[in-house]
């Protein structure tokens, strides 16, 4: 399954007369593969991540389309948008954002819970297509797997940068999505915490999953199937 | 996980959320409030007006008539016909009786004083107490009717005792040119006999009543030779203010349909209680004192519209309190918010939870406020009319209502926002 940008552009508005449009991202055309990781580079305010939400449904492209399986994402009603995002996209946005209340284990299965009362797992209907769906088991194994499993019980709230992050991912990756997109997930980590979330994503992809990763971490390149660069809004392949 | 969700939000933002609920708390209260002293008000009025005097006047149908041909005025005599003093029970047996809260006849006469001068006396009921058919026990007369003359010697005549037969009141201005004090005995000589009387009080009432005496009525009956007369009847009754129909009905109630006569006939319009006294009572034209009447009125419209603004004002000081404050939660929460939407979560969910935080606080801070604004309608009450206001079980629901209004109106702010906002611009560090 792959999820193809074409052409795909955005821009905002500066000043008060609307006049200056400053293109975020220029027409840009890319596909994400299932079983690949892809590592975006550039400075700053190069477009990545503006690029990285309209790939995963979260940002209105103002021109061109972003197509899953031969439909146009932002032409779908926003309750199937949503939908196809809590079914098919794992995110890991780049302020390891979390509900801080909810304990570790809470938020990871945040994502089935959202669906839970309309038709079982939002998952249940990839399980039976033969994915492995949601799972407490693959929960606890991500929790393991990312070293944060005695912090299962813990509020999200009292967790380091560190293990934040590292339950972001478990997060991310506890539906079993077909697709991952990681903004600058290794930011203002150690080696050690880098050296896991990077080692997890690629395991994701080694199992089918297409993962998109935003990073300035030269070592996210390392683990990458496919390198581009953003440069002023444009995509240039490296 | 909802309820988690909700908890966690509740405990996490309780500030805020104690500020909610205490900005709902007090429109709440505000509401309560003056929903109940706004529901009690016209029967509290209503008492109060009544200790100002009759606002109803029965007087025989012929006198009447005689009145209006020619044109008589207020306190000038042109009676032919009586009414019986047997007759005056009926007054507590017609459709609104328990609003007749008091009356009390006249008989007015001349008499020779002892030197010689002449002088009006008016024989009336004071303390009268009556046993009624219906079980009901009453005392009516003057000294509740009168209540708010000066007595500046003595005390109101009691008929409980036995003297009270042969006692009198004299006004101020007539004890003083007589030289009259309380304890006197005169020998009054009325039309028909003469009766020596003893001086029971003195009374200040601001007008010509000041220039009479007033005596048992049994006593002017037998000065006159007029037993069991009376020439008029005041009433006063708890009344509803008069609307068009009331007005059209006091035209000529035969002209109104049946169910506008029936709604008439059972609601406690002044026109309403006089007609079915002069059903109660054979040959009787009762009259409503029109002034009292439309006081009343006037009145109670203008307390109840004054209750209903300032409801109305604090309920929308509650619903810009609440609007601040839900706004203020989102924009706190609004990377929690943002995240949800990105694993998934529709809106509806969203405004859903969100509704249900601020609709589970809104309903802590609305039973705190029905009972904070009970407490305030009894301080009203007992502060102003010097009684209790009764729990009128029908502001419950209507407090319930306008409460889920507020919150809703208070939240729409809020709500507009959660679905304007864009999880990519929040999750990127924006809000």
């Amino acid at each position: 399954m792959n999820l193809e940008a074409s052409a795909v552009e955005k821009w905002f508005l500066r000043g008060k007369s609307g006049s200056n449009r400053f293109f975020a991202v220029r027409k840009t055309s890319l596909t994400l593969e299932s079983g690949k990781v892809c590592v975006l580079t550039g400075r700053s305010g190069s477009g990545k991540t503006t690029l990285m939400n309209m790939m995963a449904g979260l940002l209105t492209p103002d021109g061109g389309k972003v197509i899953l399986d031969g439909q146009d994402l932002y032409a779908m009603p926003d309750d199937a948008l949503s939908r196809l995002r809590n079914r098919m996209f794992g995110m890991i946005p780049q302020g390891a954002d979390v509900l801080p209340e909810l304990t570790v284990m809470e938020n990871i299965t945040l994502v089935q819970h959202i669906y839970r009362n309309r038709a079982g797992s939002a998952f249940s209907a990839e399980a039976e297509e033969g994915g492995a769906g949601f799972s407490s088991e693959r929960c606890e194994k991500l929790l393991e797997q990312m070293e944060i499993s005695h912090l299962r019980d813990v509020q999200a709230k009292e967790l380091s940068g560190g293990e934040r992050r590292r339950m972001c991912i478990a997060r991310a990756l506890a539906g079993n999505p077909k697709f991952v997109f990681a903004d600058e997930p290794t930011s203002d980590l150690d080696d050690e915490n880098t050296r896991i979330i990077l080692s997890m994503l690629r395991q994701a992809a080694d199992k089918g999953c297409a993962v998109m990763i935003v990073s300035h971490d030269a070592e996210a390149e390392a683990y990458a199937d496919r390198k581009w660069r953003m440069d002023a809004g444009q995509l240039q392949d490296i | 996980m909802l309820f988690k969700m909700i908890r966690g939000v509740l405990f996490h933002q309780k500030g805020k959320m104690l500020l909610i609920a205490f900005t709902i708390a007090l429109g709440a209260s505000l509401a309560t409030g003056m929903l109940n002293v706004m529901w009690d008000v016209g029967d509290k009025v209503n008492q109060e007006l009544k200790t100002y005097g009759a606002n109803i006047i029965v007087k025989p149908k012929d006198s009447s008539l005689l009145s209006d041909i020619y044109d008589v005025g207020e306190g000038e005599q042109l009676s032919v016909a009586y009414l019986n003093e047997e007759d005056l029970p009926k007054l507590k047996t017609i459709f609104w009786a328990f609003n007749i809260v008091d009356f009390t006849p006249f008989l007015e006469a001349d008499v020779t004083l002892p030197g010689g001068s002449e002088a009006g006396i008016v024989g009336t009921w004071f303390n009268h107490h009556l046993s009624l058919p219906t079980g009901e026990e009453l005392d009516a007369g003057v000294a509740s009717m009168r209540s708010w003359w000066d007595i500046t010697q003595g005390a109101w005549l009691d008929e409980a005792e036995e003297s009270a037969a042969s006692s009198v009141m004299a006004g101020t201005l007539l004890a003083e040119r007589e030289g009259w004090k309380v304890g006197d005995e005169i020998t009054v000589t009325g039309s028909a006999g003469e009766k020596t009387v003893t001086i029971a009080g003195i009374y200040d009432a601001g007008g010509d009543e000041d220039m009479q005496l007033f005596a048992p009525l049994d006593l002017v009956q037998e000065l006159t030779d007029r037993e069991g007369k009376v020439e008029q009847i005041e009433v006063s009754a708890l009344t509803t203010p008069d609307n068009e129909l009331a007005l059209r009905a006091a035209k000529n109630p035969s002209a109104l349909s049946s169910r506008d006569y029936e709604t008439w006939y059972c609601t406690a319009y002044v026109s309403a209680i006089c007609y079915q006294i002069q059903e109660a009572i054979p040959n009787a034209s009762a009259a409503a004192v029109r002034q009292v009447a439309e006081s009343e009125g006037t009145i109670l419209d203008k307390t109840q519209l004054l209750m209903i603004l300032i409801t109305i004002l604090s309920l929308i000081g509650a619903a810009l309190g609440i609007s601040n404050l839900v706004t203020a939660s989102v924009m706190e929460r609004s990377k929690e918010i943002g995240l949800l939407k990105a694993i998934g979560a529709r809106d509806h969910s969203i405004t859903g939870v969100i509704m249900i935080e601020i609709l589970v606080t809104a309903l802590a801070g609305g039973v705190a406020g029905y009972f904070l604004g009970f407490g305030f309608a009894q301080l009203i009450g007992h502060s102003v009319f010097g009684s209790a206001i009764e729990m009128k079980v029908k502001v419950i629901p209507i407090v319930a209502a306008l409460i889920a209004l507020v919150t809703l109106a208070g939240s729409l702010p809020a709500i507009r926002m959660v679905l304007r906002l864009r999880p990519a611009e929040v999750l990127h560090g924006g809000q």
